[in-house]
């Protein structure tokens, strides 16, 4: 269930232009991970580098044992049926209904009958609630559902990684929250490692177990989504609290002389808002990759801001959890923590094993 | 206290200013158009022809994209061979008729037009129509993603899109080039003997006086090679497609400019080899 990604000093540029330099960081086994940046920072070209689209120029991609850029073509065609990417409008085939773009990878790469075929694809069409319309064209159906079909697609043939290209380019806040929604149970139920491009900060407060930030050709830290959120960093607290005071500018990153402005000028780049509880599955089921609340804070002696891990309701989850696995876990399967992706240990700043995955801190 | 140094410093830091990124940009776009596309181009032939004979071949894209490119060429094909024919029998009539052979009409007319004319012609079309359509095709695809998602899904686009492209192409080429052979000869036909008053007889008994069957084959041989060409380059033209819309559109122009040039190279190529290769008939 889920494949580890581990990156290697990945390096990519055009021409003379860097996109970005020595990214190296690990994508946990059946975990969700964001990645962030501002607009042009080559999100997409990361995930893209990471699928064998685009060739690095430095760097490995190891996915599982094998080492990606430097695979022999038919290796790499082999390697990608284990990926499932949703691009950003779905990239459907223009010329495919539905239903036949949903069915082509399954006619391409196996040999199941038509009636099996039809029952996998419905199946997923209900899964992204597109029942109805699968004999649309691609051309007469909203973004959306284009998204929807996409992730439908990208689905069928089990992936172990699943990339999400921006799943909230061009929906409106309500489809997002469905889409998030629809990711997080996804990962319930198939396990795969998920890695969601995107710069919306709503979805990363609330939707990934691990959160990175590209910036200024760097990737400037990876971690759980705690630690993180819990930063002091300048550019990852900016970034993920959407504000002006910061070093990202209009253009990229701003120059001293406006940096030492917003100094003069007495901006304090204010206190920390709460982490937000995490995003959990729609039938309360605890995901196998999922972290317990307020875990790496723990481990880490790090105080998260006042308020944080309160929902709606004024539940403390960081209090409630240990309550809610126990009563979750004569339910549902394994025990949280269980798997082996729980305890991912190779990106700094990491927590040793044992001491953070779901619910194995309490 | 002046500091010269600083400024002559500052110069060669200036963001684009400077003799040498001007020289080296001017050496990067040379290096890019006499190397690295031709260059590319041949990798792309060469993957393609790799791909040609990977199981299964995809009968089904085959059938489709050829019968795509015949309903867009077929039309036009006659209604440019018509004039031909035409022309070359007003061109070639009267000065056929001054040196007193007009019994030879027909035999100018097979030979100019089965030789060249056909070619030409069917190099026009498949470059204008049906290369823009492939490459117009390949080129949205691979701005919605469709490429990469075809490729992510573990599908050689090349072993899927092109390689059915570029055979329909050449396939129906072939018919083209019989097409407006036809086409052309009933042209000339009806010109020489409607509006220049030669006698049908005559134009019909010299046909065989100079052609020859090998006058057919390097024709039909020559189109083939141009439908190959066509497909190929309208294939690596369309899949390198970038920048929205407009790319697509920038690289339908260059497909159509770049495949009329290589044609006419290649006509030229393969006709003055036939010329060594084959002699004439009758001389």
């Amino acid at each position: 269930m889920g494949v580890e990604i581990r990156v290697e000093g990945l390096t990519k540029s055009f021409g003379r232009q860097t996109i970005w330099q020595d990214v190296s960081l690990t994508l946990p086994a059946g975990e969700i991970s964001v990645l962030l940046g501002p607009s042009g920072t080559g999100k997409s070209v990361f995930l893209k580098s990471l699928v064998g689209l685009l060739k690095p120029d430095r760097g490995h991609i190891w996915v599982g044992d094998r080492d990606l850029p430097y695979l022999p073509e038919a290796q790499l065609y082999e390697t990608r049926k284990l990926f499932g990417v949703l691009f950003q409008d779905g990239a459907l085939f223009g010329s495919m209904n539905i239903y036949d773009n949903v069915a082509f990878p399954l006619r391409e790469h196996t040999k199941k009958s038509e009636s099996e075929v039809k029952r996998i694809v419905m199946e997923k069409l209900e899964l992204v609630g597109l029942l109805g319309a699968e004999k649309k064209l691609p051309g007469e159906i909203s973004g959306g559902m284009k998204k929807r079909a996409g992730l439908a697609r990208a689905l069928v043939l089990n992936p172990e990684i699943l990339l999400v290209d921006e799943p909230d380019s061009g929906l409106d806040p309500v489809r997002t929250s469905y889409l998030n929604q629809t990711i997080v149970d996804l990962n319930a139920e198939i396990g795969a490692t998920f890695l969601i491009v995107t710069h919306d900060i709503n979805t990363a407060r609330t939707v990934p177990d691990n959160i990175g930030l590209l910036f200024r050709r760097e990737l400037v830290m990876f971690g759980p989504r705690e630690m993180l959120l819990s930063s002091e960093e300048p550019v990852v607290r900016q970034f993920l609290n959407a504000r002006k005071i910061g070093p990202i500018g209009m253009s990229e990153e701003k120059d001293v002389s406006e940096l030492e402005a917003e100094a003069k000028q007495g901006h304090d780049p204010g206190k920390l808002p709460p982490i937000p509880p995490q995003l959990m599955t729609s039938d309360g089921r605890i995901r196998p990759g999922q972290h317990a609340p307020g875990a790496w804070c723990a481990a880490h002696g790090v105080t998260p801001p006042p308020g944080s891990f309160v929902d709606d309701l004024g539940r403390n989850w960081v209090e409630e959890w240990p309550r809610y696995v126990a009563s979750m876990a004569p339910a549902g399967g394994p025990p949280p923590g269980a798997h082996p992706g729980g305890a991912p240990g190779h990106f700094p700043g990491n927590p040793p094993p044992g001491q953070q995955g779901a619910g194995a801190g309490y | 206290m002046s500091t010269p140094g600083i400024g002559a410093d500052q110069r060669g830091d200036g963001k684009g200013g400077g003799s040498s990124t001007t020289f080296r940009k001017i050496g990067d776009g040379a290096a890019n158009i006499a190397i690295r596309e031709p260059g590319r181009f041949f990798a792309l032939c060469l993957d393609t022809g790799r791909a040609m004979f990977k199981w299964p071949f995809q009968w089904r894209e085959f059938i489709q994209q050829a019968w795509f490119i015949v309903s867009v060429t077929v039309v036009p094909t006659m209604l440019v061979a018509i004039p031909f024919g035409g022309i070359l029998s007003l061109q070639v009539g009267g000065l056929i008729r001054q040196l007193g052979a007009q019994s030879y009409t027909g035999a100018t007319a097979v030979v100019a037009i089965v030789r060249e004319a056909s070619p030409l012609v069917t190099s026009l079309l498949v470059a204008g129509a049906a290369g823009s359509a492939i490459c117009a095709d390949l080129g949205s695809r691979k701005i919605r993603e469709e490429i990469d998602a075809m490729e992510v899904l573990g599908i050689n686009p090349l072993h899927r899109l092109v390689v059915p492209r570029m055979l329909a192409c050449a396939f129906v080429a072939l018919f083209l080039n019989g097409l407006v052979s036809v086409v052309g000869l009933m042209g000339g036909y009806f010109f020489n003997v409607m509006l220049q008053d030669g006698t049908p007889g005559a134009y019909l008994a010299s046909f065989n006086a100079i052609a020859q069957l090998p006058d057919l084959l390097q024709a039909e041989f020559k189109a083939f090679v141009f439908g190959i060409t066509a497909g190929l380059v309208a294939a690596y033209k369309g899949l390198n497609a970038k920048g929205g819309p407009k790319g697509v559109g920038d690289a339908v122009n260059q497909t159509v400019v770049i495949t009329f040039m290589l044609l006419f190279l290649e006509n030229f190529l393969i006709s003055a080899l036939y010329f060594q290769f084959v002699p004439s008939k009758g001389m």
